[in-house]
């Protein structure tokens, strides 16, 4: 049935199901058999690792607790290729007092003002969303979701950064749809708007899509809840769904080995959610927090019980004491060892006293969650769990959740790396007449990742809860928390996995700064930061070298632009065969607006008002997606990074918010002041009419960092020309808005429904064939 | 003060939204449990929109046969003015206190887009602050939204001004007629796919069109 049932091989389930009694692989058989052979590099455990775990237990582990330990020290469970790196976002994190709870815990909580709090975390699914995309990606909703949950928070909105192959690749057909399903029908479900995100194709994902997604909770300061089990006495409770054999193997197995032909065969492993379950979860979740029923609580997710208990246990005083055989069955011939590693999705592990279990219960029977008390807080110090009374498990819980190998990794330069930074564009013909230029237009405009993915975001509910302020195509994501006063937030997830490929250390930069753009660009205070670290095998060297400078890169970042990460992913282990993808760090920048209605929309809607470029515009086409659309090439470097020049944007970007100066504003990115430009334009239904000092192809497609083009209200005018004078952000004023096309003087004109045309009708085009 | 009641279903989504229009539209918005046998005495109710019971078996089905429901039904047939919206409208079909079904979209899709409607019937207890014929623009979202019925059942609707709203520009999911709402005979219950509940602010909505659906019922309650 799985992976798992060979831990044992003497042992098989009975016909009822209960595989108890002498041949039950407990404490004791585990001591009178010390030399029994155990699966552990099936499970992904490495000679040193399992010598260590019979060093810890002074014996060998018996197979439940070889199952803790297996899905504990998996790479996506313990960070032990990424420890070492991760730590710097800490040592080097800037002075502030936005962080209510930092990195470790759940997800991080940043206070948004007005006793309010927010948490905010993104994840990865990408191994089981291309193995099964929709319950891949359905299931990695639920997961983030859960996450947010158990902090205390109310979840408020989803966004998602999707990659995928080509295309117009043939799996692309498959995974795309699927994946777009499987997020509709579990975040539909569950009542929560999906406010933003990307969906970016490359060759490199053609085998190995990234599905990131993201999720925001909000809180008020004091409603905030950790995962410690404490209090001797107090009763573990696991409600939610039933435990059932899905994704068992997920963690350790899916997770953690290198993509190959049998991936397919996995199939078994990838859990299947029940968004149903989630809202009820999610609903009876805050009713149980607002009652002040809940001590501790944790969710399941990764490494499911093993996680939960070894977690609070290990984040508590004491120890715990849990009777697996207690855990309600979906499949009743599950083993005590598939108990701990099984996946089941919408399940949730509380800590209560014992007066309020009789309430407890009550709230879950409201909502027909099921809920049953699986064991206790002890003061042993250690986790022990029975089996029919057999004693199973018995270990110090710290040892499994958080102190598990820690490894540095050999590192260095891939080999092609020089000369993939000496094949720079420079060679590449650029458009050399009117008419040229007029089809670069048009083809960026109409390229996949550019192209409009109305697709993809019409098959999301972005208006459920009524506070959506802004959503994709928007800048960033704007979410209200407080009717009264308008308090609210911004939220924007971006990655660059050529740039990252070009030079990681400034690819992480480049991607923290688009963010940070985004959110500003709203109008909104960027706050803080968190991440999803894509990248592929760290036992090759050149991924690891990768992955070094790109954390060293985002946390120097960080510090300078003075907003801490509050927590993030890594998922490693993305290639095909000894094919990588390019490395693909996506961050997520956190922005507070004191009231949304002060936002910024992107549109250029006011006929008449003056088009003002920010920033400054240099021979950039590293990486572009210029290179990457007209000659699939990549190589040289990737845009200059200018934080300080990025912080400047900003500033004036949320000043001119708060004064009302801007009728629209959009970030220039990927495709550069054109592509801006076009988006603005059509978002509007306005044409826009340019004018360009010097070459019209860089002005115009270079992707030179911390720009953006705004539209000036005209009574705004001088105040707006002062504030930027005063950030020392340089500007020039580069047309207006009106008229029905996009034009550029000297240059070209195409009427705005050929721009719709060409920018809408590619990604219909390529999925619903 | 008119109170208007909001049902709350396992799984209802858009419960809060209705709640806000209420209260935006001068109301007084009444939060109702699924399981409870009061209607606390509204005045009106709304069957808000989500998916109730996760939309197992069919789309409305089980929320159909809610304790509250088997209070409601006597309630509308007696002329208590109920909106039911999307998954409301759903329920509300499988309770047969409207017509027809809802099945899935044409498209096969989750369609979420800010959508053309023009109000046919400015009758009903939900749309009278509307003049007949205006065009409005509110969002739509659904997986279930397509309106079918018997051709018989599809001319009496049409004869009798029963359909209350029908889609302008595009059908987003496929329904007969471009049938977005419909109303029963006497004009108390009515059902719509699309979200009013979701277009009564402009800093949230594409526009504030949805909220004559909701003034519609508080101002009749006021003049009743």
């Amino acid at each position: 049935m799985s992976e798992v049932s060979e831990l044992n091989p003497e042992l098989s389930p009975e016909p009822n199901g209960v595989a108890s009694g002498p041949r039950t692989d407990g404490v004791a058989r585990a001591r009178a058999t010390p030399d029994h052979p155990q699966p552990y590099k099936e499970l992904g455990m490495n000679d040193e690792e399992y010598g260590r775990v019979r060093d810890i237990l002074g014996r060998r582990p018996t197979a439940s607790e070889l199952a803790i330990y297996s899905v504990m020290w998996s790479e996506h469970c313990s960070y032990k290729s990424s420890k070492i790196y991760l730590r710097q976002f800490g040592e080097k994190a800037p002075k502030t007092d936005a962080l209510l709870v930092g990195m470790g815990e759940n997800a991080g909580v940043v206070d948004v003002g007005q006793g309010w709090a927010v948490t905010f975390k993104v994840e990865s699914h990408n191994h089981p969303s291309f193995v099964e995309p929709y319950q891949g990606a359905a299931t990695g909703v639920g997961g983030i979701v859960r996450d947010i949950i158990s902090m205390g928070a109310r979840p408020v909105a989803v966004m998602d950064s999707l990659r995928l192959g080509a295309a117009d690749a043939p799996d692309t057909r498959r995974v795309l749809p699927g994946v777009v399903s499987g997020i509709g029908g579990y975040g539909n479900s569950l009542g929560l708007p999906n406010v933003g995100g990307e969906t970016v194709f490359d060759p490199c994902y053609q085998d190995n899509p990234l599905v990131n997604a993201l999720c925001i909770g909000v809180l008020r300061h004091e409603d905030i809840h950790r995962a410690s089990a404490s209090g001797t006495g107090n009763k573990v409770i696991l409600y939610g769904a039933y435990t059932g054999p899905d994704g068992i193997g997920g963690a350790s197995v899916l997770a953690s080995a290198t993509f190959d032909e049998e991936s397919q065969a996995k199939r078994p492993s990838v859990q299947v959610g029940d968004p149903f379950m989630e809202k009820l979860l999610i609903e009876c979740s805050l009713d149980l927090f607002k009652a002040g029923l809940v001590e501790g609580i944790q969710d399941l997710g990764a490494a499911g019980v093993s996680c939960a208990t070894t977690e609070l246990a290990a984040g508590g005083s004491g120890g715990m004491a849990v009777r697996l055989d207690a855990v309600p069955l979906r499949d009743p011939n599950l083993l005590p060892e598939e108990i701990l590693m099984s996946e089941s999705q919408e399940r949730m592990m509380a800590v209560v006293t014992p007066e309020n279990v009789e309430a407890f219960m009550a709230v879950c029977a409201k909502y027909e969650v099921p809920a049953t008390v699986i064991g206790e807080v002890t003061d042993t110090g250690r986790l022990v769990m029975t089996w029919h009374d057999e004693v199973i498990v018995d270990i110090p819980p710290r040892t499994a959740a958080h102190d598990g190998p820690v490894y540095e990794r050999p590192v260095a330069v891939p080999a092609d790396q020089a000369a993939l930074q000496a094949d720079t564009p420079a060679r590449l013909p650029r458009p050399s007449n009117r008419d040229e230029l007029r089809k670069t237009v048009l083809w960026l405009a109409g390229s996949p990742n550019l192209a409009a993915k109305d697709w993809v975001t019409s098959q999301y509910d972005r208006y459920v809860l009524g506070n959506t302020v802004l959503a994709q195509p928007e800048n960033a994501g704007v979410i209200r928390l407080d009717d009264e006063s308008g308090l609210g937030v911004a939220l924007s997830l971006d990655g660059n996995g050529r740039y990252t490929r070009l030079d990681p250390y400034a690819g992480a930069q480049l991607a923290l700064s688009e963010a940070y753009r985004n959110v500003a660009a709203t109008g909104a205070q960027p706050l803080a930061v968190t991440n999803c670290l894509n990248f592929g095998s760290p036992e090759d060297p050149g991924v690891m070298w990768q992955f070094a400078r790109a954390t060293e890169g985002l946390a120097d970042a960080c510090l300078m632009l003075g907003i801490p990460v509050t927590g993030g992913n890594v998922s490693f282990y993305n290639q095909t065969g000894d094919v990588p993808i390019n490395p693909t760090p996506v961050i997520g920048v956190l922005g507070v607006h004191a009231d949304v209605r002060r936002r910024t929309a992107m549109a250029f809607a006011a006929e008449g008002h003056k088009l003002v470029l920010l920033g400054t515009t240099y021979d950039e086409f590293g990486g572009s997606e210029w290179a990457h659309v007209l000659y699939g090439h990549l190589g040289g470097t990737p845009p200059q990074v200018n934080l300080p020049a990025e912080a400047a944007l900003g500033s004036v970007l949320v000043t001119s918010a708060q004064e009302g100066l801007l009728s629209g504003a959009h970030d220039i990115s990927d495709g550069g002041l054109s592509q801006a430009l076009v988006e603005a334009s059509l978002r509007g239904g306005l044409g826009v009419r340019v004018a360009l000092q010097g070459d019209p192809f860089v002005e115009l497609f270079s992707e030179s960092v911390a720009r953006a083009v705004v539209a000036v209200r005209p009574e705004a005018e001088a105040r707006f020309v002062d504030i930027c004078a005063q950030a020392g952000v340089p500007i020039s004023t580069i047309g207006v808005v009106g008229g029905d096309s996009y034009t550029v003087d000297g240059a070209f004109t195409i009427p705005l429904h050929e721009l719709r045309e060409a920018h809408t009708r590619t990604i219909p085009a390529l999925m619903d064939q | 003060m008119a109170r208007v009641g909001v049902i709350t279903f396992p799984g209802s989504l858009d419960d809060r939204d209705a709640q806000r229009a209420v209260r935006i539209a001068g109301g007084e918005p009444v939060a109702l449990w699924h399981a409870s046998t009061s209607l606390e005495g509204v005045d009106a109710v709304v069957l808000p929109g989500g998916f109730s019971y996760g939309d197992y078996l069919r789309a409305g089905a089980i929320a159909r046969f809610a304790p509250l429901m088997e209070e409601l039904i006597p309630a509308a047939k007696a002329g208590l003015p109920v909106l039911g919206i999307c998954n409301g409208f759903q329920v509300l079909a499988e309770a047969h206190l409207l017509p027809g079904a809802l099945m899935p979209n044409a498209s096969g899709h989750f369609v979420c887009r800010d959508q053309r409607l023009r109000i046919e019937n400015a009758e009903t207890a939900w749309t009278s602050e509307f003049g007949a014929g205006q065009e409005i623009v509110v969002p739509l979202k659904n997986m279930d939204g397509r309106f079918t019925a018997s051709a018989e059942t599809i001319a009496e609707l049409e004869a009798e001004g029963r359909v209350i709203a029908r889609y302008v520009d595009v059908n987003p999911n496929g329904s007969i007629n471009d049938i977005a709402g419909v109303t029963n005979e006497a004009g108390n219950v009515v059902g719509l796919m699309p979200h009013p509940e979701h277009a009564v602010e402009s800093l949230t909505g594409p526009t504030t069109d949805g909220l004559g659906f909701f003034t519609s019922i508080v101002k009749g309650l006021i003049n009743a």
